[in-house]
């Protein structure tokens, strides 16, 4: 099979193999270069906690994460506690999206409503989510419900105003094209204006996913007791700034998966057309 | 004969806060049927709007458009009369193939039939791009594109072409050859055909008929016939005869008033 395979590829030429190689080069030493950040920074902090340089009761420290994230997995409260942060995320992620969808294409296909609620969408954008928390909390009690409207409030607007400014970029030539085939406006939604907007719709999933794990993790800081959200607050009321630092540290894992899959959607999307 | 689209003291204006745009004023023009009729203007005198109107996307202010006998409402509501468009980019989707793209006025008229699939299949066939028809859009010259463009205008069997300066975004070479090409295609089917463009030389090329608009607002300034002694397919041909050369002074003395341009 291999031999087949470099049989049949065509003959590459000294220049492009030199442009190959140091191509690769390239980007091996941008991997060793971010691996080697990592390992710097978590040497540092390891050594200047041993030594003492710094108060590990204070700091934590790389082998203290290690050995925490050893006893989480033991007695399952890394399983609870992710479990529920992540279920929370994406189903506030989902929601945001269908909704947002939703109200941009009812934007677009009435002007006059756009024209209305514009204000109203600006304001609600501005408005700082934290200060909806306590009012979530009155209406719908501490719990999941709570946790996942304030991830939906965060990033809803803004999505559905990026969403609709989008709509209303596409060339209306398109549209117009549409019309003069004998289709409606309807169809100029669904032949024209979505398909077209997908890199669009991609590119706010992005940033809503990232958004919905912020209101979600200011939901479980106020009205949770369960999460990662939870454990930060818990964790600094008890000065248990191992439970906070490895918190950080699996939200921040948490985020690299989600960017990873959008980007590889985006990926799919790109491949197909 | 009798003509198969008329307009009569058709006048139409844009509005906004600052005032009012007058575009088109008291425009009375004849097509018949099976001509091939070409518009000339000065750039921005309002040469879309009029097919705008006659395609039915914009009603008249003023005056009486009549398709068949028939009014602006009645004739875009009769499925058999349908009204190609070619706009002055091809607009073919990037999501879409080829054929997707071409096939896609049957999809919005709900006329998927296996005998409208055939006839676009050999409409690629004839134009030569059936090779080309599970492509991107972006995988095809400027010329195939237009050709594209065109496949996807005539797959509804359209009874009357509006082409609004859709080689104006060709290059020169491809421009003179395509241009050649879709008018032979147009002529072929014996389709009545109304082409906007500015470019005087591809207007008395191509057409047999040339309406000579004024600026803004446009109104119908002079109508000419354009007739050749040799054969229409060749553009170069046409384009060293006396004839032609007769015809472009002309329209050129029209379009400026007998004075030089300024």
């Amino acid at each position: 099979m291999a031999d087949q395979s470099t049989k049949k590829s065509p003959p590459v030429s000294v220049r492009q193999e030199n442009f190959l190689r140091a191509h690769h080069r390239h980007h091996h030493r941008i991997t060793l270069g971010r691996f080697l950040l990592l390992f710097l920074f978590l040497g540092f902090w390891e050594t200047a906690s041993g030594l003492a340089w710094i108060d590990s009761f204070f700091f934590s420290s790389p082998s203290g994460i290690i050995k925490y994230l050893g006893q989480m997995l033991a007695d399952g409260s890394f399983f609870t506690h992710t479990g529920i942060t992540l279920f929370e995320t994406i189903t506030s992620f989902i929601l945001v999206t269908v909704l947002s969808l939703a109200a941009a294409t009812l934007l677009w296909y009435q002007n006059s409503l756009s024209e209305i609620l514009e204000p109203y969408l600006v304001v609600l954008n501005a408005l700082p989510k934290s200060a909806l928390a306590p009012l979530l909390i009155v209406w719908l009690g501490t719990g999941s419900n709570t946790i996942i409207v304030a991830g939906i409030s965060v990033a809803v607007f803004g999505s559905i105003i990026s969403l609709y400014t989008g709509f209303c970029q596409v060339d209306p030539e398109m549209c117009k094209l549409i019309y003069t085939l004998g289709g409606s406006r309807k169809d100029a939604l669904v032949k024209v204006i979505l398909p077209s907007s997908v890199p669009l719709i991609l590119s706010s999933m992005k940033v809503n996913i990232g958004l919905s794990l912020v209101g979600v993790i200011i939901g479980e800081f106020l009205a949770a007791r369960r999460g990662l959200g939870y454990l930060i607050i818990y964790g600094s009321q008890v000065f248990q700034l191992n439970m906070v630092i490895t918190s950080i540290i699996i939200l921040c894992a948490i985020a690299m998966v989600f960017y990873k899959l959008i980007q590889s959607a985006e990926h799919y999307y790109k491949k197909q057309y | 004969m009798q003509p198969i689209l008329s307009l009569r003291d058709v006048s139409y204006s844009y509005h906004n806060l600052k005032g009012e745009t007058p575009a088109l004023s008291h425009i009375s023009l004849q097509i018949s049927e099976g001509s091939f009729a070409a518009v000339v203007g000065p750039s921005g005198c309002g040469k879309s709007t009029l097919l705008s109107l006659i395609a039915g996307l914009l009603p008249p202010e003023d005056g009486e458009i009549l398709y068949r006998g028939l009014s602006s409402k009645d004739y875009c509501a009769d499925s058999a009369l349908r009204i190609g468009y070619m706009l002055q980019r091809d607009h073919l989707f990037e999501w879409r193939t080829v054929y997707q793209n071409v096939i896609l006025g049957l999809e919005l008229t709900h006329s998927l039939t296996a005998e409208n699939t055939d006839y676009v299949l050999k409409l690629l066939d004839d134009y030569g791009l059936y090779g080309f028809k599970d492509k991107k859009p972006s995988e095809l010259s400027g010329g195939m594109r237009q050709r594209a463009a065109l496949i996807r205008t005539m797959a509804i069997h359209p009874d009357l072409l509006l082409l609004d300066e859709p080689f104006s975004a060709l290059d020169f070479q491809t421009r003179l050859s395509v241009s050649a090409d879709i008018a032979s295609i147009i002529r072929k089917t014996g389709k009545t055909a109304l082409l906007i463009t500015h470019d005087l030389s591809e207007a008395i090329t191509l057409a047999d008929h040339v309406i000579v608009l004024s600026r803004r607002p446009a109104s119908v300034k002079q109508e000419m016939s354009i007739l050749y002694e040799i054969n229409r397919e060749d553009p170069l041909a046409i384009r060293a005869t006396p004839a032609y050369q007769e015809y472009f002074n002309q329209l050129w003395e029209v379009l400026t008033d007998g004075r030089p341009i300024d």
